[in-house]
Order: C-alpha cells, then sequence, then structure tokens
C-alpha cells in the first residue's frame, strides 16, 4: 500500500528557527529517512508559504499565498511504499520524534502515469 | 488525552505568537511598558497551564485574553491601594471580554501589528532606537542580546529602549486603523526598519558574531509580513534581497575573518536552498507588475546567484537594473553601483567617467575612493589611484575594510 506522510507544522515555529536549528532537524531526519530508504518514493520539502500562489478554480483567479488559511503549514510530503498502515504510523512516529510539534497526515493515494494511467494495480516494488 | 507539549514547543509557540498578542495588548492599554509586562504574565501562565491542560487551539488569543484580564487586575488591585482607576489608559472594549477570542480574527491582528511595527518606526526616533525598539518589543529579544548586537553594554542598550519608549509615550501616536496612503507609508517604513535590522548584522565583518542572529530575525519579520499581506510585491522582494545576501554568508570571510569579494567567493558554498526560496518570491512578485527599489535590487543579487562562474555574469542585465534602480530610487551610491557593470560592459574609462561627476556627493564614503582607486589602477594611473586608496583607508569604518585596500596599495608599491 501506497501512503504520503504530510508533514504539517506551526510557521510561527518554523520559521523562527535559525539556520543552525533548521540544519539539526533536518540532519534528525536524515537518520530515518536513511534507515528507511527502501521504503520512500521521492521526499519533497515545500517552501515557506509565502512563497505559495494559489489558483482559485471557482473564480479561476490567481492570488499570492496558500489556500488553506489553517495555521498548521503543510511543509512537505514523503511518499512512501509499505505493507500496511501499522508501518507507516510506526514511521511518522519516529519522524515525529526527530521533529515535534504539529501533525503528520497519512492518506492512501493512488499513483498516475504522467499520461493519466492509473499504476495502483502495479505491484509494489 | 492531549499529550502534554514539550516546553521547547511552548517557548517556540510563545515566541511565535508575541507579534500578534504584545501588539493587540498594545491596542488595548495604549502603553508600550504595560502590553509587555501583561504578555510577561501571560507566559508564565502558559509555562504553567499547558503542560497540564495542553495547548490551546489559538495561542495568540489565550495569551491576548490571559495577558489582558491580568493586567486590569492587577491594575485594579493596584488602585484599591493608591487612588481611584485610571479609566482612561484601558481601552473602552474592556466590556466585550466574553466575545474576544472570536474577535481575534486575522483582520483585526493585521493592523494590531501593522501598528506595532509603526509605533517602533515612530519617526522621532534615531534609526538605532528603532531597531533597538522593534527587537525587544516585536521580537521579544532580551536586552542582553540586543546590546551584544549592537556592541554595547546591557545598562546602556536598557536606557536606549527606556527612551525610545518614553519618547513614543510623549508623542501622540495614532491608533485608529489607517488609510490606504498611511498604510502604503507605514509600510515602507515598516520595510525600511526591517532592512536596517538586517544591514545592522549584516554588516559585521566576524561570521560567528551574535549580531548576525540580526539576519535571521530580520528574514523572520519579513517572512511575518508577508504572511499577514501576501499581496505586497515589495515585501516579497525585500525578502528575497535579504534571502540572496544571507544565501553567501558562508561564503564571505575567509578564516581570517577578511571578506571576501562576490566574485572570488566559492560559490559551492551559498545557500541554494535560501536562493531558490528568493528566486520563488521574485517570480511572484513580478506578476505584479508594480517595480520598486526592493524588488530590483533583489533581481541584481539574482543575477549574481544565476551565474555559477563569475564570467557567466549577465553585466548587461545588471546595467540594465540599476538604470531602472536609478529611476525609481536614484542616488549616487546607486550610480557608483552601476559603473561596475559599465566597467565589466565598456572597460575602466568608460565607468571612470561615469562616477566623475559624483566626487562630490560621495567624496565622504569609502567605497567610492575604493571603486575609483581600482579603476584608476586598472588604466595603469598608480600614482592617482594610490591617492585614492589613501583617501578610502582614511574613511574606512572596519580594520578589515582598512585592511582589503591596504592589499592594494602593497600591490601598487610592489
Amino acid at each position: 500500500m501506497r501512503y504520503t506522510i504530510l508533514c504539517y507544522h506551526n510557521e510561527d515555529i518554523t520559521s523562527a528557527w535559525t539556520e543552525e536549528e533548521d540544519a539539526e532537524v533536518i540532519d534528525k531526519l536524515k537518520a530515518v529517512n536513511r534507515k528507511w530508504a527502501k521504503s520512500f518514493g521521492p521526499i519533497a520539502r515545500l517552501m515557506p508559504t509565502s512563497a505559495a500562489t494559489t489558483l482559485r478554480k471557482s473564480e479561476n483567479i490567481v492570488t499570492d499565498g496558500p489556500f488553506a488559511e489553517t495555521k498548521e503549514q503543510l511543509l512537505g510530503f514523503y511518499v512512501l511504499d509499505v505493507e500496511s498502515l501499522d508501518v507507516a504510523i510506526r514511521i511518522a512516529r519516529e519522524m515525529a520524534e526527530a521533529n515535534p510539534g504539529g501533525a503528520y497526515e497519512l492518506r492512501p493515494i493512488a499513483l498516475y502515469y504522467p499520461d493519466g494511467e492509473a499504476i495502483e494495480d502495479a505491484p509494489a516494488p | 488525552m492531549p499529550q502534554p507539549p514539550e516546553p521547547d514547543w511552548i517557548e517556540r509557540r510563545l515566541v511565535g505568537a508575541r507579534p500578534q498578542a504584545v501588539a493587540a495588548l498594545l491596542r488595548y492599554f495604549r502603553d508600550l511598558d504595560l502590553a509587555e509586562e501583561a504578555f510577561q504574565e501571560a507566559c508564565l501562565r502558559a509555562l504553567r497551564s499547558w503542560p497540564e491542560n495542553g495547548p490551546p487551539r489559538n495561542a495568540a488569543g489565550w495569551l491576548i485574553m490571559v495577558g489582558r484580564n491580568a493586567a486590569i487586575d492587577h491594575k485594579r488591585r493596584q488602585a484599591r491601594l493608591t487612588a481611584l482607576p485610571e479609566e482612561a489608559a484601558i481601552s473602552d472594549r474592556e466590556d466585550t471580554e466574553a466575545d474576544l477570542v472570536e474577535r481575534l480574527d486575522a483582520t483585526e491582528y493585521r493592523d494590531d501589528i501593522l501598528r506595532l511595527l509603526f509605533v517602533c518606526c515612530h519617526p522621532d526616533l534615531p534609526a538605532t532606537q528603532q531597531i533597538a525598539l522593534a527587537l525587544r518589543i516585536v521580537a521579544g529579544l532580551p536586552v542582553p542580546r540586543i546590546a551584544a548586537a549592537f556592541l554595547v553594554g546591557d545598562r546602556a542598550m536598557e536606557q536606549r529602549i527606556t527612551r525610545a519608549k518614553a519618547r513614543i509615550a510623549k508623542a501622540d501616536i495614532p491608533f485608529e486603523t489607517p488609510g490606504p496612503k498611511e498604510r502604503a507609508e507605514r509600510f515602507a517604513a515598516v520595510s525600511a526598519m526591517i532592512y536596517l535590522v538586517f544591514n545592522e548584522g549584516y554588516t559585521d565583518a566576524t561570521p560567528k558574531s551574535e549580531r548576525t542572529r540580526l539576519c535571521d530575525e530580520a528574514i523572520r519579520l519579513a517572512r511575518l509580513m508577508l504572511r499577514l499581506f501576501p499581496a505586497e510585491p515589495e515585501m516579497m522582494g525585500l525578502l528575497a534581497l535579504m534571502l540572496l545576501q544571507q544565501s553567501r554568508r558562508n561564503a564571505r570571510f575567509d578564516e581570517a575573518g577578511a571578506p571576501i569579494l562576490l566574485e572570488d567567493q566559492d560559490r559551492t558554498l551559498w545557500n541554494r536552498r535560501q536562493i531558490a526560496e528568493a528566486f520563488a518570491m521574485i517570480d511572484k512578485a513580478m506578476l505584479h507588475r508594480r517595480p520598486g527599489p526592493y524588488q530590483i535590487q533583489a533581481a541584481i543579487a539574482a543575477l549574481h546567484a544565476r551565474a555559477e562562474r563569475p564570467e557567466d555574469t549577465d553585466w548587461a542585465g545588471i546595467d540594465a537594473l540599476y538604470q531602472a534602480l536609478e529611476r525609481h530610487a536614484p542616488s549616487p551610491v546607486v550610480t557608483l553601483n552601476r559603473s561596475v557593470a559599465i566597467w565589466k560592459l565598456h572597460g575602466a574609462k568608460a565607468a571612470l567617467e561615469m562616477i566623475a561627476p559624483l566626487a562630490g556627493p560621495l567624496d565622504g564614503y569609502f567605497y567610492f575612493h575604493g571603486v575609483r582607486g581600482n579603476l584608476l589602477e586598472q588604466l595603469g594611473r598608480g600614482s592617482e589611484a594610490r591617492d585614492a586608496f589613501v583617501r578610502a583607508i582614511a574613511l574606512a569604518t572596519t580594520p578589515a575594510e582598512a585592511a582589503h585596500i591596504r592589499q592594494h596599495l602593497d600591490r601598487l608599491e610592489g
């Protein structure tokens, strides 16, 4: 089963990190990442929401800023391929120890090829 | 069962909520000292309450309500011991306490923080006091850290901040919601203050010094402003500019602490993540088609960042951007900076001719004589170059600047 782990945190806090503090958290996360490298697809770290632009679909207008005006902001996500939700939760717990605060949202995902074909039926690598 | 939050987590949340909370408390009490004390009290209570009860959903709202109640309570108790309460010191919003948290929406935050930053940028204050006050009140840096950043003693800094507060208290500061024109003026003042904070840290020659924290703090303030005002292209430009300058932090000095010129820096030491964020920010700003000085300066810094090697630098593009900057914010310093692009594009002679009219306005400016000396040296006019470098050394403000010019002089002698 493939999952994404969505990394939520409060930007008031993460943008108050100094470069050194940021590097420290990233180093701890890298240790977890290396351990589970076989279960991971690409990992993305999102830039701060101040760098975001949103297309409001119904009005078809582009605005500055993120779409969801929530306090906790999406900072990045993992794409996992693991046998169960349990494993995904276990991994997320280890990440939470490395990077406390905020929340991780685990949500099953369907993957598609760029041409739009679903690859959900493809056997897990 | 709510998980007890980590102490570290609480501290960070308090730091994050500070600008909003102090700004709102200032609106109620119209007194910087009282607003700060109320916030401190609310923080103490948070440290006691949050580990037991779990963190509130709206940390800033919680701190505002608790801080406000504590301060009013304190005033009442004091009043019993002394004279009648000073009703004028407390806003008439007191009776709406019950729905306070509900009213703490984003709209109110915006004007509160803008007002707070604007108070710190009061035109009656000298720039150093503005910065010190902003770092104390908005960013919440402790006085010893600000004192270390400005290379003065704790007591002197305490006095400086107290004087700034006293001047603000005496001045008639408008507390109503600003109109569009005022808002634009305030925005410019706040942007300038943030950049001043950044430059206080950036001009320091010692990379590990306490002052470089000011750069992190300025970037944090700009990001905060941009989250409150997501569609201000000049704030995007300012953030991009600071990120690009900061991205070179690890390449700007050699091991002895001497500055390394842009073209001699090891570009692999530039922070790619900050550069990428700056590029994204500039792209966003461009969509607004409202160019301004920060956006243009950021675009110039971006052209330097895009070049993998110094010889790949797009000097024609840089020249065009400096011309745009001369139109938007003309100054002799801008023209002096543009002369470097002219030098690369058309040679030292053209650049020297270009800066000749600046000799008057920039006579007391270190960089003018440094650039002029360089150009003269290049053209083989040794004795004139020597005079220019001697003049530059006399105007140097740091030992590193003087040492750099000294190298030129030594080369001329040799």
